[in-house]
């Protein structure tokens, strides 16, 4: 069963369209990076799924019903430069945030969601840093808190947004292992990613884009020097680094 | 109570009411948007005025409260049609309060009801202006309209706090867990609107901007926490009006200018004094941290 499909779906910006008729099916429990050059559209699409931004068309569909429908199934971890992170609040009230949609309009956060956002803390190893305001952690803690509020949504499909940017080694071994966890689980993990050289450790599907889907599917079958080339079109030289990788695996 | 004590609890009042309404702006960076708000309410009061031809407490609300949310909502449709937002407040505010400085001028002299009233507002006459029920005098108009308008912005504030925390802080997550992030932006510019028109007659359009922005401004860098911030920041404005009326009284100058100017000191303080963020905590620190490294 797919746990996400994507059809027709066109953003512009000025007119000029930065995705142009994407569409994809994403099947469930897969790990799927979403691979492209930059300007290539990759955060926008997650965007543009999430409804974050208007989009000119498109549908999409969640355990084939329509978005709006199954809202409460998605998590999503943003890039860390989204927000403002001298706002006033400690790591537990952002971990808390992911389950404003649960609690309902006007009623308060109880016990038992205190309870979940501090267990989502002590997953991604923040536990001691509950009370800390939040600008006073380190990027990778900040990324962990991000990971903590996504966990503490209960979601079934993950949406994340270039998580391993910028991050130490204790957050980048804290995402791969949630993800593992969430795989596991039965739950679906989409996440834009910029390194090739990971790709195959990281992810069993991806989605190669440039303003277009240029392949979509399991990873050993559409990671290919091929696509990659079609994807990056003129920046050869940077696949050339890549391509070693690639030919050990042939 | 005594002339004195009426325009104390209304400028605590005024100071209260517009820091921790105004604190949500400065948090949402939206201070320039409290300044326009402030000015095109005149508008909303002259209109009220032309429909009811009275200077009644009521309307003169409602139509504050509307074209206060009007002013927001052009604000952002000018924005999102690509107009710069800095751009679109400068033209919506202006346009909207010249309409205003028009109309009023079609006002009679017999009422009381003119452009430098609104700029300026008067707090020595609070007193004067009594709210009378069955030949009973309940004290100044100004006192019971402030008092009626911080009970709405606590309770608005008490029921939607997590929406206004989280929309604040990550407006993209809110719409993700479908929060109706535009409900709640205007709710609070409703919110600022009713602020300004209740402190209109006595601090005015100008000086009520920074009896929005500077406490919010100030707590902002004492605290880290969000409630202790709009709970501190309205303290704050209850404590300019205090030792700014004492001021006034004892040199005798503009009660409503040296609160507005007690914000401003309180601020100073802050900037310079803060334990967290102040810029003599931070050298210290720097200080601290550049001999302890050889």
């Amino acid at each position: 069963m797919n746990a996400l499909s994507v059809q027709n779906l066109t953003v512009t910006y000025d007119k000029t369209p930065v995705l142009q008729h994407v569409g994809f099916d994403i099947p469930k429990g897969s790990l799927t990076g979403i691979i492209g050059p930059n300007g290539a559209g990759k955060s926008t699409l997650i965007k543009a799924i999430l409804q974050l931004i208007p989009r000119t068309s498109g549908d999409i569909q969640v355990y084939g019903k329509p978005y709006h429908r199954k809202r409460r199934l998605i998590g999503y971890v943003p890039q860390r430069s989204e927000v403002d992170w001298d706002f006033p609040t400690s790591a537990l009230d952002v971990v808390l945030m992911g389950r404003y949609g649960h609690i309902g309009f006007i009623k308060r956060p109880g016990k038992k969601e205190i309870q979940m956002a501090q267990e989502a803390l002590r997953k991604v190893g923040m536990e001691d840093y509950q009370d800390r305001q939040i600008s006073q952690l380190s990027g990778g803690q900040q990324q962990r808190v991000f990971l903590a509020r996504a966990l503490a949504q209960d979601a079934r499909i993950y949406f994340m947004d270039e998580p391993f940017v910028g991050v130490d080694a204790a957050t980048e071994k804290a995402i791969i292992q949630l993800m593992q966890e969430w795989k596991d689980e039965g739950k679906t993990v989409l996440v834009v990613h910029h390194d090739l050289q990971t790709v195959e450790d990281y992810f069993d599907h991806v989605l190669l884009l440039n303003k277009s889907p240029v392949g979509c599917g399991p990873t050993q079958k559409v990671f290919t020097m091929e696509n990659l080339k079609q994807t990056y079109g003129g920046s050869l030289k940077f696949i050339g680094e890549h391509s070693v990788v690639l030919q050990e695996r042939v | 109570m005594s002339y004195d004590a009426w325009i104390l609890l209304t400028g605590s009042l005024v100071g209260l009411t517009c820091g921790v309404t105004g604190a949500l702006l400065v948090l949402r960076k939206m201070s320039m948007l409290a300044d326009a708000i402030s000015h095109t309410v005149l508008l909303g009061i002259v209109g009220a005025f032309f429909v009811t031809q009275s200077l009644n407490g009521l309307p003169m609300f409602i139509g504050a409260a509307i074209v206060g949310v009007l002013t927001a909502f052009f604000v952002q449709m000018l924005d999102s049609s690509g107009v710069q937002s800095d751009a679109a407040i400068g033209v919506v505010f202006t346009s909207l309060f010249a309409l205003g400085v028009v109309l009023i001028s079609f006002v009679g002299d017999s009422v009381h009801l003119d452009v430098e009233h609104a700029l300026m507002g008067e707090i020595a006459f609070i007193p004067w202006d009594t709210l009378n029920f069955q030949g009973m005098n309940l004290g100044p108009k100004a006192v019971w309209m402030l008092g009626s308008v911080f009970l709405i912005n606590i309770l608005v504030i008490t029921l939607f706090y997590k929406e206004i925390k989280l929309t604040t802080f990550d407006p993209q997550f809110a719409v993700l867990l479908g929060i109706p992030v535009m409900f709640i932006h205007y709710l609070l510019m409703g919110m600022i609107s009713l602020s300004t028109v209740a402190s209109f007659d006595s601090v005015g359009a100008i000086l009520v901007v920074a009896m929005l922005i500077v406490p919010g401004a100030t707590a902002y860098l004492l605290t880290d926490r969000f409630l202790v911030l709009l709970i501190l920041s309205g303290l704050i404005g209850i404590l300019s009006a205090i030792t700014g009326f004492a001021f006034a009284v004892w040199s005798n100058v503009s009660i409503a200018g040296s609160i507005a100017c007690a914000t401003g000191l309180y601020f100073i303080l802050a900037f310079i004094f803060s334990p967290k963020h102040g810029v003599l905590m931070k050298k210290i620190r720097n200080d601290k941290f550049s001999s302890s490294q050889p």
